[in-house]
């Protein structure tokens, strides 16, 4: 059996069928106030029960063009499905991550300009205008895609030579393949997206130049590597940042599963990225994972369905326990040294500030330690961009977008701190449309 | 993108979908929120006489959990008085000029009440007319509604006076509560309507109360009969659309009503000859929002199939609606299971075995379901054992080449011994 398979798979056609049948028509849907893009949810299930796959497939793409990735990528769990009444009536919500997958791969799968035959071309705008988006990730390229159908010029200025940010290197490959993600790209460029890959913006390009040769600029770089442990040893061979793994995993799984097949894996961090960096352990054939968070369980930031995900793959978790030194020998990991934590002075939940229990030191043999402890923000080159404030090194927006220099936009991790793909879409698409009256504005003040 | 305007009897819309007249066009506000939404047009929830309903006015028939199959209602027309409803009428014209509104008209079968209310409704600057000649209950005990309806002889006279004072088109709904809907279609031709529409609801009693013995819906312990509508009807609406449509001397154009919910019945109805569709049950379960795919699922349809308009689809399946004695009996199908697709319920073997003939061979899995075949030379290709399987495409139903010509019922009695092959179930 292959371990990474889908672990939401395409529905049948029968079950399509009869699970859109079963959904109730909600007014006002909870789920569709849910999502992030507020999609018509009950609109396009509608549709898949009346047969009408193309209407579906636009009622969803009209508002989130990334939505063949979100029904395989999004925590449905917590998001619409959570919401859905059926979870009181049934104890079995509609499955709408997989309904919405329905829709959106019958399109897909029609191929060739499929996406762009389901909108009509925008108007040749006489003020149509150049904007630079920096980040090739959900953000950036929801913006590009909703500038595109608004008629301007979007160019999409991505530092990795494929695009997709997380959505290509970073998602668990049982959700999705970084193939579809890039299959997905391809898609969206029909509309009249032009994706530069290979272009760091502040070392291939400057500032300045964007500046110059751009109307506006929507910044949506995402975060970068996870930071630093702070501790000795962090240097050994064997302790990596789980992201590169997770990125070797998608890109080369052979290599991948080199470096981890019979080991034992210690993953830190209690986030989402760090349940998926042991699931992605133990299906790589890890001999045993553990995970270390600092907290409780009822602390960890990972959703309760990952959570048991990772139980479901036999990780031990290490709580209320934090890493002190990684040992080694020959340059090599063998051991992580542990103590235990507490919260200071009767304070409780996630906030809480934590010491170490005296004399708690422990010690677990490892052959890797995988650093999932969040990551940090792109701070040189948030910090290069003219007038825009940041605070805690994300960039500060207003209700639509828009940065402290009106020129620059910004959405998706680099502002939020690290969200969903869908929440990504939904600030990239915001972002557009500010733009777009922006500009308008600007336009109308010049004449 | 197909042409979904729509000109039915002189009449314009923006698209061939109105409300029928019930519950969801009493108000002009909802008809404004109805044209916001998409509707192409609206016919008023009937004018006349204020009444009085009672209440507890609706029962409904649910199958396999879903709400709504079937539902009846005892409510009569309007409640509010005709100067309110042609207010609104004007004020709604004014503010939606391109979408069709229709009135619906019942009063006393008096010619001078008629042409009065014919006149008002027209100054109000309605489109057009719809006499509604089909209310099965209440209305009809006061000599109104199917009582007109269901006399060939009144639906014209009614008609006629109707028609002396008109100016705009007249519709005449038909009731289906009659033995041959054409004779009704046929008077109303002949009282001069320039278009039918049909069906209205369908006598009905939805169900009793097994713990108080009241029919529902339960007025003080009691019910009567009332009209019955839904997805349940459409079949015998399609068949009277149909039949109509057929009728060569009715040839007025058809608006089709009668469980329509989907753009796939409101396509169905085009197909047997309607030009407009009406649609009430539907919305009133799920809100005016449906039109959204009623437009948009009809849109992809037409444009899939290469037809530039709805004009396209109307009537195009009439040709293939004939006599049963028409029909080949030497055209052969026999069932066939896609054994991949089968989960193997034994369902097709229950049914063929108890309910058919006899032709599907069946024998225990050892994971303890049900193997199934069908015996070819049994099989009388009636299509039951494929209607009851619950996976698509897994039973179908495959066409078998005799070589023999085609032969229909009126060749077979002129000549029995001629064709004596036929006379072998499994020919
Ligand atoms: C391991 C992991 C698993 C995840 N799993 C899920 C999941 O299952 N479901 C889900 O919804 N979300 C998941 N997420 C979160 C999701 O991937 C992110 O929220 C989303 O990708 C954010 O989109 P973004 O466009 O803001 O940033 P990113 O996806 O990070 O994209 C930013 C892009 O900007 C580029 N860039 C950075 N700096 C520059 C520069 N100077 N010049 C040019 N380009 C630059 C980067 O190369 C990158 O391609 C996961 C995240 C991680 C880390
Ligand atoms: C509650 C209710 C009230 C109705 N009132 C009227 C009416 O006043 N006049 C009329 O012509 N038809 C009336 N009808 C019949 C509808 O217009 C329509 O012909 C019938 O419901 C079939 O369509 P449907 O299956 O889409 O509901 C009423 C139907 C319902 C359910
Ligand atoms: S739908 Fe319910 S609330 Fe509304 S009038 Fe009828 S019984 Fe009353």
């Amino acid at each position: 059996m292959d371990r990474f398979q889908e672990i939401k798979p395409a529905l049948a056609g029968d079950e399509a069928l009869s699970e859109a049948n079963r959904c109730l028509m909600c007014f006002d849907a909870p789920c569709t106030r849910a999502c992030p893009t507020h999609i018509d949810v009950p609109g396009f299930i509608k549709k898949i029960g009346t047969g009408n796959l193309r209407g579906s497939a636009r009622t969803i793409l009209e508002a989130n063009i990334l939505g063949a990735s979100c029904a395989r990528v999004c925590p449905t769990e917590v998001l619409c499905e959570g919401a859905c009444v059926l979870n009181d009536l049934h104890h079995k919500p509609i499955k709408i991550g997989q309904l919405q997958r329905h829709s959106t791969d019958w399109l897909m799968a029609r191929g060739g300009d499929s996406l762009a035959k389901l909108f009509p071309p925008p108007q040749k705008r006489v003020d149509a205008a150049r904007v630079a988006i920096i980040g090739g990730g959900p953000a950036g390229l929801a913006c590009a895609a909703e500038l595109a159908r608004l008629g301007h010029l979007p160019v999409v200025l991505e530092a990795a030579q494929r695009p997709g940010g997380l959505n290509t290197v970073g998602v668990a490959d049982y959700k999705m393949s970084s193939a579809f993600a890039l299959q997905e790209i391809e898609w969206v460029r029909q509309l009249g997206v032009e994706v530069k890959t290979g272009v760091t913006v502040g070392k291939d390009v400057s500032i300045a130049d964007l500046e110059r040769d751009f109307a506006a600029i929507f910044v949506g770089v995402g975060l970068g590597k996870v930071g630093a442990l702070g501790i000795p040893g962090e240097d050994l061979d064997g302790v990596l940042d789980a992201l590169d793994l997770i990125a070797e995993l998608k890109t080369d799984r052979a290599a991948a599963q080199k470096r981890v097949l019979g080991k034992r894996v210690i993953v830190i961090g209690g986030g989402n990225t760090a349940i998926d960096a042991v699931t992605q352990s133990a299906r790589l054939g890890a001999r045993e994972v553990h995970l270390v968070y600092r907290r409780g369980r009822a602390e960890m930031p990972a959703y309760h369905h990952e959570q048991e995900l990772a139980q479901h793959d036999g990780c031990r978790f290490v709580l209320d326990s934090a890493p002190t030194a990684v040992n080694g020998s020959a340059g090599h990991v063998e051991s992580l040294a542990l103590t235990r934590m507490r919260a200071q002075g009767g304070q409780e939940g996630r906030s809480a500030a934590l010491e170490p229990v005296p004399g708690s030191y422990s010690e677990i043999p490892c052959d890797l330690v995988l650093k999932a402890s969040g990551q940090v923000a792109h701070s040189a080159l948030l910090s290069s961009l003219p007038g825009v404030k940041l605070v805690r090194n994300r960039p500060v927006v207003d209700e639509h977008g828009q940065t402290s220099n009106p020129r620059y936009f910004a959405g998706g991790d680099c502002v939020s701190g690290g969200k969903e793909v869908v929440n990504a879409v939904a600030e990239g698409k915001r972002a557009a449309r500010s733009i777009d009256g922006w500009l308008r504005s600007q336009t109308k003040g010049a004449a | 993108m197909a042409d979904l305007s729509s000109k039915f009897a002189g009449i314009s819309s923006p698209n061939p979908y109105w409300l029928a007249s019930a519950p969801p066009t009493n108000t002009g506000d909802q008809v404004m929120r109805a044209f916001d939404a998409g509707w192409g047009g609206a016919v008023w929830k009937t004018i006349g006489d204020p009444i009085v309903n009672v209440s507890s006015r609706y029962s409904s028939v649910d199958i396999g959990g879903v709400r709504m199959m079937g539902l009846n209602n005892i409510e009569l027309i309007t409640d509010r008085t005709p100067e309110i409803n042609f207010r609104e009428i004007t004020e709604v014209k004014k503010r939606y000029p391109k979408h069709a509104v229709i009135a619906s008209l019942m009063v006393e079968s008096k010619r001078e009440t008629w042409h009065e209310i014919v006149k008002r409704a027209e100054g109000s600057g309605a489109d057009g007319l719809e006499l509604n000649f089909g209310c099965p209950h209440g209305m009809s005990e006061r000599g109104m509604g199917a009582a007109v309806g269901q006399v060939p002889e009144y639906t014209c006279k009614i008609t006629e006076w109707v028609k002396e004072a008109a100016r705009t088109p007249v519709i005449v709904k038909l009731t289906p509560n009659i033995g041959d809907i054409t004779y009704a279609a046929r008077a109303a031709k002949k009282g001069g309507a320039d278009a039918v529409s049909l069906i209205n609801t369908i006598n009905s009693i939805t169900g009793i109360d097994l713990d108080n013995f009241s029919p529902r819906p339960m007025v003080a312990g009691r019910s009567s009969h009332g009209g019955y509508c839904g997805p349940a009807v459409k079949p015998i609406a399609l068949n009277m659309v149909a039949s109509v449509a057929k009728d060569s001397e009715v040839q007025i154009p058809i608006s089709g009503i009668g469980g329509i919910s989907t753009w796939r019945d409101a396509a169905e109805f085009f197909l047997l000859g309607a030009s407009t569709v009406q649609v009430c049950t539907a919305v009133m379960h799920y809100g005016y929002r449906i039109i959204e795919d009623l437009v948009d699922g009809l849109s992809n349809y037409l444009d899939e199939k290469g037809f530039a308009s709805v004009n396209d689809l109307v009537g195009r399946s009439l040709g293939n609606v004939t006599k049963w004695e028409e029909l080949d009996l030497n055209y052969k199908i026999i069932a066939s299971v896609d054994q991949q697709k089968c989960i193997g319920c034994g369902l097709c073997y229950v049914a063929c075995n108890d309910g058919a003939h006899q032709s599907i061979g069946a024998k225990p899995r050892a994971d303890g379901r049900t193997d199934v075949w069908i015996l070819e030379d049994q099989c009388v290709g009636c299509n039951l054992c494929s209607l009851v399987c619950p996976v698509s495409g897994c039973i179908t139903m495959k066409k078998v080449e005799t070589g023999r010509p085609t032969v229909t019922w009126k060749d077979f009695s002129k000549d029995p011994d001629k064709f004596a092959y036929l006379k072998d179930p499994h020919h």
